[in-house]
């Protein structure tokens, strides 16, 4: 699998795409500030929505309210994070496909996509279905404790990236 | 002046600094942590200036929502300036001497002024305003500016680590 990602990291070097990202000093920072700002909406929707769980936030509102409310913008963010970040893999490829920082915090946003999911599905099938009684309560909780702490790990991976990556 | 620079040579010449200087983990751990809080920061602050653009929330008072998500803001914000003061304090003559730095201070500065602006003025009669979809033009600036305040703020942000020399 690294020996495949590696060659991969190899041959993106080489595009010209690649070369024209890097030569130009501009262009990294502003993918990454766009990046960031974009982790910045998507972490607080899921923020909120965790907090909302534990009747924490905008406890007057009725769940689904609150999750209609946050949750459906992730989704496009998530496009605009997965352009960005693939951009700047292509810029720098060995700087993250074969860190293992990175391969970390793709394993993490995946788990975090599936969280996420699972909390807007759950109230998609019945509006009442995270409070409908103590096992549905608890269940939820417990996704919204598994979603703040992976969420979070993304952040702090996406951060160290930098501190680990290769030569 | 010197007042000034003596309160930054205390700080800088401190044994709290020397560490965050010299243990090589310790200043990617406050980075990390720095981001968490200020993409918690910027995501939640979004999610209301959004509310004044009549973009997002319609059909909550905007008075209900700023009470619900300002606590968010401000116990991350409280996060975000212990990390960015650890941060600093650890190089802070070479942060005062980048161009970036000081920029973002001051963008955080006019953001701060903006705030206060909106809450003494421009929301003295917020109850007769706060239901309808779309605020008053003054609330739309409010909004609109803080987002382009806090665009900048992330993107100087940014900016910084690729003008400091590295540690």
């Amino acid at each position: 699998m690294n020996a495949l990602l590696s060659e991969l990291s190899k041959w993106l070097a080489a595009t010209s795409l690649s070369h024209s990202i890097q030569t130009a000093g501009w262009i990294i920072p502003t993918l990454q500030t766009i990046h960031i700002l974009s982790v910045a909406v998507v972490f607080a929707s899921a923020m909120l929505v965790d907090f909302r769980m534990f009747r924490l936030f905008e406890r007057e509102v009725p769940l689904p309210q609150v999750m209609q409310r946050f949750l459906p913008a992730i989704w496009p963010v998530l496009v605009i994070l997965l352009l960005t970040g693939s951009l700047l893999i292509i810029a720098e490829p060995r700087r993250s496909l074969v860190n293992s920082t990175f391969q970390l915090k793709m394993l993490l946003l995946v788990i975090a996509i599936v969280l996420t999911a699972t909390l807007q599905r759950g109230t998609a099938a019945s509006p009442a279905f995270w409070e409908q009684d103590r096992g549905h309560r608890i269940a939820g909780r417990l996704v919204a404790t598994a979603s703040i702490l992976v969420w979070s790990g993304i952040l702090l991976a996406g951060r160290w990236i930098a501190y680990t990556q290769a030569g | 002046m010197s007042l000034f620079w003596n309160f930054i040579a205390y700080f800088e010449d401190s044994a709290l600094a020397d560490n965050i200087r010299e243990n090589d983990n310790l200043f990617p751990l406050i980075e990390s942590i720095h981001v968490v809080a200020l993409c918690l920061v910027v995501g939640s602050i979004f999610m209301l200036d959004l509310r004044l653009l009549g973009l997002a929330s319609t059909k909550r008072p905007v008075g209900r929502l700023a009470n619900a998500i300002l606590p968010v803001t401000w116990g991350a914000f409280a996060v975000a300036f212990i990390t960015g003061f650890l941060m600093f304090m650890s190089n802070a003559t070479k942060y005062l001497a980048n161009g970036y730095f000081v920029a973002k201070m001051c963008l955080l500065l006019i953001a701060g002024l903006n705030m206060i602006v909106f809450h003494v003025i421009s929301a003295r009669d917020l109850p007769q305003w706060e239901k309808q979809a779309s605020p008053p033009l003054r609330a739309r600036l409010a909004g609109a500016f803080s987002i382009l305040f806090w665009i900048s703020i992330v993107a100087c942000g940014r900016w910084i680590g690729f003008t400091m020399a590295p540690h």
